[in-house]
């Protein structure tokens, strides 16, 4: 079973009472433990009578949820137009180079990113851009990669 | 001696380009020499272009704003301005002399952007010193009926994209039967290429709350809700921030300003789905459940969020009514044009050289946008077209540039007014490549309850794929056009109704470039990988060994100082080649 009860217990409590809570209250449990585990899922199932089928419908249909373990920074590559025709394609490559991930991997093996992407981060006119953690970096050119990523250490 | 004041725009956007160190490094200077200085924090001005933007006043000769500052030449630039002068290497505004970028602003008319870049925006005094919070004390005063006829009478459409008047909106849920009732503002900006909104929520949040408020004395609810994407973290903060400010003051809360009225307003972040902009939708996101639209009726209006009467409506909308409060519906009729008043915010972004956030009057052409506004072409490459709307709006070819911009005009040309995304797209576009791209777009963002949405938009992006690869033939273009119809015709909501719509409009202006990549195996913009080949040109190649280098899949030979050669049956046209060479020696076809 779980084993980290007591900090999830409070999350549990801090949103039990409150309306439409079940996203916020997911966000949180994902910034606790970084993913959310099918046991997680359960627990707080039972804990708010929910049913689990509701729970895991919920985390898989938004995309910020994530079912698997995930690396300490998150690096979101932008897919929105203006970065699109500015050859965002390019800079995508350069991070799964510098990453070291192949074709359908997004999480480096030490577990230190994790490479997704992401529909638009409204930074249109300084395209190409990507958000690493909650820091946005644009007008990027591949050869740039290196310099800013060597700046997250594990 | 005067007392400067030093404004750092920190907008998210300001801070990608560095405007962050820019603001450190004055502290930390600033700290070790006092001087008769204040420096304080704004959002955006719109001018992403010239980003990092820092604004100095309160000398003689007037307000200057300089552009693309750095950590290193800032503390020489306002040491200048103390001093008296001018930096003219950086200058893009200036109060009381020319500068290159005055007349960018001076063709501008801001009510929704009024604030933004100018005012702190974690600051309430800030906002009450331009006349914040002077709407809802006249509002206070006012019965909801008059309040909803101020709003009608201005004739404020739906800035979200579908234009729907205001004011009857507010009646239908003014009227509708129940106690309880809501009102949410849609903060979820999902267009790729639109950040009005954003701009708005970082740089202004008080405005939004403002409207906010006056909108649930109107139709008499005492809960809102502002739904926020999660992609924003700087526009929640700040919102929480100004909430909790306009709480303290008690424009917020119970009794407000001793009306015997309460109101209480949370964020809601939202966790990555399109479909959530989407207002049923959005909704049930709220709830806590999966964001899936329903079927209209009921309206919001009667039956929205927890089943009770909701009013909805967007960030920009929500930024118009205090100002119509304010002035009154006659001076909002002064602007735009007699079926689309006011102004619009759009964010111009692609390949236009003044990129960033623009407020004009409805009724301009979009020419004048480009070109007048926008600065014109970034590019040494001509114009091509224009993709306005996003993923449910299209792409307007130069012939139809005169285009006005209000709801009516854009609909006729196969696109859509939409929140305010403005692409602009030169001859290095492809723009079969544009249309899979957002095909793409929605077909990731369909919710899957209707088939057509879920499989046609799959089909469709099928289709398109195979053209960009040289695989289509005539008879796609035909396929294209049935599956968009039928897409449309069968689709609950907005995001299946409208995703063909970038494939119509190319399809209407640009036949002849999915021609050529059909019959000819062509990529005009040269763009479509599959499409090119690329060749070394013997007469130029020195024989650096250059290319053989970078190439991934070794398909290039040839001896040091000899002209090398590339394997086409091995080339995998990833183009690293073509990038890599500096002797031109390589060429694309």
């Amino acid at each position: 079973m779980h084993k980290d009860h007591v900090n999830l217990d409070a999350l549990i409590y801090k949103y039990r009472d409150q309306k439409g809570a079940l996203i916020p209250l997911l966000q949180e449990v994902q910034d606790l433990e970084g993913y959310l585990n099918p046991d997680t899922m359960r627990y707080i199932s039972a804990k708010l009578d929910i049913p689990v089928a509701e729970i895991y419908g919920v985390a898989t249909f938004y995309s910020m949820f994530r079912l698997k373990p995930q690396g300490k920074h998150i690096i979101r590559i932008c897919k929105g137009t203006a970065c699109h025709v500015s050859d965002v394609d390019a800079i995508k490559t350069a991070l799964m180079d510098y990453l070291k991930l192949g074709q359908g991997e997004d999480t480096t093996q030490d577990f230190r990113f994790t490479l997704v992407e992401v529909a638009c981060l409204g930074c249109c006119s300084l395209a190409p851009v990507i958000m690493i953690d909650d820091h946005t970096y644009g007008k990027l050119t591949p050869d740039a990669i290196a310099g800013i990523l060597d700046k997250y250490a594990y | 001696m005067e007392k400067t004041i030093i404004k750092v725009g920190l907008a998210s956007c300001g801070i990608a380009a560095g405007a962050q160190e820019v603001y450190d490094r004055l502290e930390a200077y600033l700290a070790e020499n006092p001087l008769p200085v204040q420096l304080k924090q704004t959002a955006c001005i719109g001018m992403c272009f010239e980003e990092p933007v820092v604004e100095l006043s309160g000398m003689p000769q007037g307000s200057i704003t300089l552009g693309k500052v750095d950590a290193d030449n800032i503390i020489p630039l306002i040491n200048e301005y103390i001093q008296g002068g001018t930096p003219a290497s950086h200058v893009i505004l200036a109060e009381n002399c020319d500068a290159p970028r005055n007349e960018l602003l001076a063709s501008q008319q801001r009510i929704v952007l009024s604030n933004c870049g100018v005012i702190d925006p974690t600051s309430l005094e800030d906002y009450e010193a331009q006349g914040g919070y002077e709407a809802l004390r006249k509002a206070l005063a006012m019965t909801p009926e008059d309040i909803i006829s101020v709003v009608k009478d201005a004739g404020l459409r739906g800035r979200g994209g579908a234009g729907f008047s205001t004011g009857v909106k507010w009646s239908f849920a003014r009227v509708a039967p129940g106690d309880k009732k809501y009102v949410v503002c849609n903060a979820d900006e999902g267009d790729p290429g639109a950040f009005m909104d954003r701009s708005v929520l970082e740089g202004d949040p008080h405005k939004i709350i403002e409207g906010m408020i006056i909108g649930a004395l109107a139709i008499g609810a005492d809960e809102g809700y502002i739904y926020c994407r999660a992609e924003y973290p700087l526009a929640v903060h700040h919102l929480n921030i100004a909430i909790q400010a306009a709480t303290a003051k008690n424009y917020l809360g119970q009794d407000i300003l001793g009306s015997g009225l309460n109101f209480t307003l949370k964020v809601k972040e939202g966790a990555g789905a399109f479909v959530c902009g989407e207002e049923t939708a959005l909704m049930h996101s709220i709830e806590g459940k999966r964001g899936m639209p329903t079927i209209r009726p009921p309206y919001p209006s009667e039956s929205g969020l927890w089943e009770l009467p909701t009013n909805i409506n967007n960030v920009e909308t929500w930024a118009n009514i205090a100002w119509i409060l304010l002035h009154g519906a006659e001076e909002f009729r002064k602007m735009g044009t007699k079926d689309s008043p006011g102004t619009k915010v759009f964010a111009l972004a692609g390949k236009v050289a003044g990129s960033g956030l623009i407020e004009v009057p409805m009724g301009i052409n979009i020419r004048d946008i480009i070109y007048k506004v926008g600065g014109g072409m970034k590019s040494h490459l001509p114009f091509k077209a224009v993709q306005l709307g996003g993923p449910s709006g299209g792409c307007i070819p130069e012939s139809l540039l005169d285009t006005l911009v209000d709801y009516e005009s854009i609909n006729a040309t196969g696109a859509i007014m939409g929140s305010g995304g403005i692409v602009v797209m030169d001859t290095g576009t492809c723009i079969v490549d544009v249309a899979r791209y957002f095909l793409n777009f929605t077909q990731n963002e369909s919710c899957g309850k209707c088939t057509f949405c879920r499989l046609g938009t799959l089909r469709m992006l099928e289709i398109l794929t195979r053209i960009t690869e040289g695989k289509g033939e005539m008879e796609d273009l035909k396929r294209l056009e049935d599956l968009a119809v039928n897409i449309n015709k069968s689709s609950l909501c907005g995001l299946g109704q409208s995703a063909p719509n970038p494939v119509l409009t190319t399809l209407r202006y640009f036949r002849d470039e999915y021609i050529a990549h059909i019959e000819e195996k062509r990529c005009p913009a040269k763009v479509c990988s599959a499409l090119l080949s690329y060749r070394i040109v013997e007469d130029k190649c020195i024989g650096c060994t250059l290319c053989a280098r970078v190439c991934p899949v070794n398909c290039i030979s040839g001896s040091v100082k000899n002209p090398h050669v590339i394997d086409q049956e091995l080339c995998i046209r990833c183009g690293e080649c073509f990038k890599a060479c500096k002797f031109d020696a390589i060429v694309r076809e």
